[in-house]
């Protein structure tokens, strides 16, 4: 008989056999992200709760005060600490600057298999360089690491966190009812949408627009004669066959860090693979998160689950 | 990377299952087996599992099946689950009710004397929810069998149940104080399944709405 020391909630061992499988495919990702000019960086578990909020995105699920009484918290993503080291410790330097991570974060969430509340994540983040050309780069470099890793039949679903609201602010949609709606997108309630659309006095041919972008998704043809849709065609046209051949665009992605205020304000992604019944990983564009500390650059990146893509790669294996 | 199988569907077993499989038969999925054997669980040759109602969510998150069909009532009280809700499929609707026992309203007079009501139910976050949303303190008793019974012996003040037709309440001296909300079938889907397999998803969408 075993004696029981039990675990924290979300967190877990990992022992030998696992760990090898699991060095293999960071060893992969942060070979083709150092190759691509991104430099690695490590900042600390603990930040000021402070810092986390002002940045926005994840709220912290973990907190203890220091012995000066400071609230501290565990990051829960890597997007803000690089935000906040990017505008303190590369005040004077000339962007573009290249960002990758290989780290722990923590979130309070519902643990299961991939999706412990203690996870690794693997990512870049590219700042100073604005859309178009960022985001194709970071997709490529995305790619390039998917690819690395072994991964055979992965998809990218790409979307504008701006494209919602800027088509209820080109409707003249009320303001409490904008965000019930952008609520219902986010929840992907659809039936919600619908009723919440039903209510409101709107032009039949605005109702009918905005019932049906959240359910567009497939090649680059769903962005014809679509508004407010110039930003992902750009990108489209910056793309490498081998990167838009992986792409499908999605009107209604957005990307639910269960918080407000986000911090994405253009292009965001998602990762898919048959193999798993939930996203390895995704990003996005940040443009005005620099800013929220003193240095205003616009920025783009995305993090990989690093055991979702071990879950994927074993599925996929399975699967031949 | 475009895929032979069928979109595997998750069904509910119990009240929403012939309705459910006469939906199916719209979508051309020959059902006949499955109508016909009530204790095999899996139709692989058509895409069909069924189950109970309160597990399709769980299954359809997971990715085991690539759509489902159960009650708003089991998707309000599993919100945090992450998939697609697409389709108010119409059928199956009832009343998600607080209810006491006749007379004087039991749980009007404890909330106004000792400040909390008890309340059974078997949607303990449904009830929760409700209770905080319009300021009222409740202790939540969870109860797996029939709820109907817990006001009649003093267990509680009230529940929070789903009622069709109101028989079963009325028949234990039960009547409906609140209605919280009206629960039909929905059609949900699996976030990845939704965008992989994007147009197989929208042709089921199309031919249910």
């Amino acid at each position: 008989m075993a004696t029981i020391h039990p675990l924290p909630s979300g967190t877990r061992d990992v022992l030998p056999d696992e760990m090898r499988e699991l060095r293999a495919i960071t060893a992969a990702l942060l070979d083709v992200f150092t190759r691509e000019g991104y430099g690695e960086v490590s900042t600390p578990a603990l930040e000021h709760q402070e810092v986390l909020q002002r940045g926005g995105g994840a709220q912290p699920a973990y907190r203890v005060m220091d012995d000066h009484g400071q609230v501290l918290a565990l990051r829960p993503d890597m997007t803000v600490p690089i935000a906040r080291l990017a505008a303190t410790r590369y005040a004077g330097e000339e962007p573009p600057l290249r960002f990758c991570y290989l780290a722990d974060v923590y979130r309070g969430v519902r643990p299961h298999r991939g999706q412990m509340r203690e996870f690794l994540q693997a990512g870049v983040e590219l700042v100073g360089a604005p859309s178009p050309e960022g985001t194709a780069e970071v997709l490529r470099v995305l790619c390039a690491a998917l690819d690395a890793s072994g991964l055979a039949g992965y998809r990218l679903g790409i979307g504008d966190a701006a494209l919602y609201p800027t088509l209820l602010e080109t409707f003249a949609v009320p303001p409490q009812a904008r965000e019930t709606l952008l609520r219902d997108l986010v929840d992907r309630d659809f039936v919600g949408l619908e009723r919440e659309l039903g209510l409101l006095d709107l032009p039949g041919d605005a109702r009918e627009t905005l019932a049906t972008v959240p359910s567009l998704r497939g090649g680059v043809e769903v962005l014809d004669g679509r508004p407010a849709t110039e930003s992902l065609r750009r990108v489209h046209d910056l793309l490498e066959p081998a990167v838009a051949r992986r792409v499908l665009f999605d009107l209604g992605l957005t990307r639910d860090l269960g918080c407000d205020p986000g911090y994405y304000t253009g292009a965001v992604f998602e990762v898919y693979d048959p193999a798993l019944g939930e996203p390895l990983g995704g990003g996005g564009r940040y443009d005005e998160l620099l800013g929220r500390f003193g240095r205003p650059l616009p920025a783009v990146g995305f993090a990989l689950g690093v055991d979702k893509l071990h879950i994927a790669l074993a599925g996929e294996e399975r699967a031949r | 990377m475009t895929s032979t199988r069928p979109l595997t569907v998750a069904v509910p077993r119990g009240a929403l299952l012939a309705e459910t499989l006469d939906l199916l038969d719209r979508l051309g999925v020959n059902t006949a087996e499955v109508r016909s054997n009530d204790r095999r669980l899996l139709f692989a040759e058509v895409g069909i599992v069924t189950m109970r109602p309160s597990d399709v969510p769980t299954y359809v998150e997971a990715g085991a099946a690539d759509l489902g069909i159960t009650g708003k009532d089991v998707l309000t009280e599993q919100a945090e689950r992450d998939f697609y809700e697409l389709l108010d499929l119409g059928y199956g609707g009832c009343s998600m009710v607080l209810a006491t026992t006749q007379g004087p309203d039991p749980s009007a007079e404890a909330l106004r004397r000792l400040g909390v009501m008890r309340v059974a139910t078997k949607y303990p976050k449904t009830a929760a929810g409700h209770f905080e949303r319009t300021g009222r303190q409740a202790e939540i008793v969870e109860v797996k069998g029939s709820v109907e019974l817990a006001p009649l012996t003093g267990l509680v003040e009230a529940i929070v149940d789903l009622t069709a037709t109101g028989t079963t309440l009325r028949e234990n001296n039960l009547v409906v104080r609140e209605e919280l909300f009206y629960s039909t079938a929905r059609l949900i889907a699996n976030p990845v399944a939704h965008k992989l397999r994007a147009a197989e998803v929208d042709d089921v969408v199309a031919a249910l709405r």
